[in-house]
């Protein structure tokens, strides 16, 4: 091949590339350290959960003064959400963390990204174990001392996980 | 016998208590078809010189607003979320003051979880990451150099009309039963072709979409809906989305339940499988009557509602009067939407508004000659996978009555003799 048609060649695979990739490509790459501060959701296999632990004893001193306003005392009664007791049955079903969540890993992700209300993000990531821990134990799903860890929160069995079916991409009757 | 009334003893009457054929409008001519429904009080108010036609009116607006008149038109009352205003809350479409299909900017449904956020859009960005060949963050500007897509559609909450659900008829207009409901011009940049730039890896299924507001909104989306008709919306109806509405961005994906069309969205994560947060676990879940719970039910069913009549519409004494509504599916176009004036016994075929845009408003019409009795009135929308709006009953059977969202049963209105119209089951 000449020099002159490898120079044509070269410029073709290039344009070729080029027109492959026919998108503005305006982004700017960024590394996953660069996303870690907006990188919070937890998965229900445990994927996302940082280091660190809480029991549910350390977590009713986050509870009373950080979420009892709202919630109300021991979970029940307050303004906002129930989150514990609660039961589907009858006309007016109860939904709280204890009678309808599926997966405990939820609670993590929704109270480190979202509460309190008035400073989401503002928990470290023990007491956002800790406080998770005090929900499940209102709930009578752990105990009071059992530790709430990367390890530990997601094998948490929810009573109602097994009512939970996915509809996608089906179609519901 | 009146040359008017002449005319309407040979209208086709289409179904039972004076449904009257959808085409008849058309076919008689406006000034024919109107005569008898204005009414004829002439010379009751004599023409005068109106003062704003001999004195110069206002002068320019750099933004305008509504006539002062209209003010009754708005979205309050507000329903508060447990906390008021910073627990978010809601705002519903006039939808039975409204005429066409789109939705004012300012008269859109809003529904947010932690406030409005006041995003400055230069500081704001979006990260497209996870299982991806090349994580990526765009800027406004960046999106803005994007080729432009635009589509109408509505956007629906899932909980929208679940006051349906309740065991007794709630009393309400067509805002207050089904007013979570708005239909805009959306433009903005394909998702697909961000998709592609990032190069999404073969074991992802799902994104994770998340906004910029107080309580990082989360949903998970499957990756098919994305790559089939999902869009970063910037602009709605022509000007860019209001702040309540996701401002700079949102992501919008047509005919799905609204709450997964993100606003104020700041990152969407490729994950194998969906997150499980706490708006597709706890909330936006159906509690099924056996106990067991429908998650991930994403379109929204196909629906329809009476505007014209409804409740706070008081029809004027017996005659002819155009029925209007809304019908809508998310699962594509609507094909035909029926009307009933005797409470379901029998149908007639309305006339639907052109453009009828897939996952979008549609608009339906019929002449109906009241005669002044009590009358039922219903509507029943089809589309085109073949699916009918169902009656409340059918949906409890199916569905049992705690199922909260995606609520689309067929609402009837009830007429009295004196014109007022009231919600009723039938």
């Amino acid at each position: 091949m000449s020099m002159r048609n490898l120079v044509w060649a070269a410029v073709l695979v290039a344009s070729a590339h080029a027109f492959a990739a026919d998108s503005p490509d305006l982004g700017v790459p960024i590394s996953s350290e660069d996303v870690a501060v907006w990188d919070l959701d937890v998965g229900p296999n445990g994927e996302g959960l940082p280091s660190g632990m809480g029991t549910a004893r350390q977590g009713k001193r986050v509870y009373i003064e950080k979420c009892q306003a709202c919630h109300g005392d021991q979970g029940i009664g307050g303004v906002s959400d129930a989150l514990a007791g609660g039961s589907l049955e009858g006309d007016s079903p109860v939904k709280t963390v204890g009678s309808y969540w599926p997966y405990a890993t939820t609670l993590f992700d929704y109270v480190r990204r979202a509460m309190p209300l008035t400073q989401p993000q503002s928990l470290s990531a023990d007491e956002v174990y800790a406080v998770s821990a005090y929900i499940l134990f209102l709930n009578n799903i752990i105990t009071e001392t059992e530790p709430m860890n990367a390890e530990t929160l997601p094998k948490v069995e929810m009573p109602n996980r097994r009512a939970f079916f996915t509809v996608y991409p089906g179609k519901l009757e | 016998m009146s040359s008017q009334e002449r005319k309407f003893t040979t209208v086709e009457v289409v179904a039972g208590n004076g449904l009257l054929n959808r085409r008849m409008f058309l076919s008689l001519g406006s000034a024919a078809g109107l005569a008898t429904m204005v009414p004829s009080n002439a010379t009751e108010t004599p023409l005068t010189v109106s003062p704003w036609s001999i004195t110069p009116g206002s002068w320019l607006t750099e933004y305008g607003t509504p006539s002062k008149f209209e003010g009754h038109v708005n979205r309050g009352p507000i329903t508060p979320g447990p906390l008021n205003r910073l627990g978010g809350g809601s705002i519903r479409t006039p939808l039975h003051l409204l005429e066409g299909t789109i939705t004012a900017n300012g008269l859109h449904f809003e529904r947010s979880h932690a406030g409005i956020p006041d995003i400055d859009p230069d500081a704001h960005r979006l990260v497209i990451h996870g299982l991806v060949k090349r994580p990526l963050m765009f800027t406004l500007e960046a999106l803005s150099r994007y080729p432009m897509t635009t589509r109408t559609c509505f956007v629906e909450c899932a909980g929208n009309s679940l006051r349906l659900n309740a065991k007794e008829p709630v009393q309400g207009t067509a805002q207050e039963l089904h007013g979570l409901l708005s239909c805009s011009e959306w433009t903005g940049v394909s998702l697909a072709t961000l998709l592609d730039e990032v190069g999404v890896d073969p074991e992802a299924s799902w994104l994770l979409a998340e906004g910029a507001d107080a309580a990082l909104m989360s949903r998970s989306v499957p990756i098919a809906k994305a790559m089939d008709d999902a869009m970063i919306a910037l602009y709605q109806n022509g000007e860019r989305i209001r702040p309540s509405n996701g401002y700079p961005i949102r992501l919008l994906l047509p005919g799905y339940e609204g709450n997964m069309s993100v606003k104020w969205l700041r990152r969407l994560k490729a994950v194998a499988g969906p997150i499980h947060t706490k708006d597709e676990t706890s909330k936006y879940s159906m509690l099924l009557a056996d106990g067991r719970v429908a998650q991930f039910n994403f379109p929204m069913e196909a629906k329809s509602v009476i505007t014209k009549p409804s409740p706070s519409l008081t029809m004027k004494g017996p005659g002819l009067y155009e029925i209007s509504g809304l019908a809508w599916s998310g699962n594509g176009r609507i094909t035909r939407v029926e009307v009933s004036a005797d409470g379901g016994k029998s149908w007639a075929s309305t006339a639907l508004t052109e453009p009828v845009l897939s996952k979008a408003l549609t608009r339906f019409r019929i002449p109906w000659r009241w005669d002044g009795q009590p009358s039922l009135l219903q509507s029943r929308a089809t589309d085109e996978t073949g699916y009918v709006q169902p009656t409340r009953e059918a949906q409890h059977a199916a569905r049992g009555s705690r199922a909260t969202y995606h609520c689309n049963v067929i609402t009837t209105w009830a007429i009295g003799e004196g014109g007022e119209v009231t919600h009723v089951y039938a």
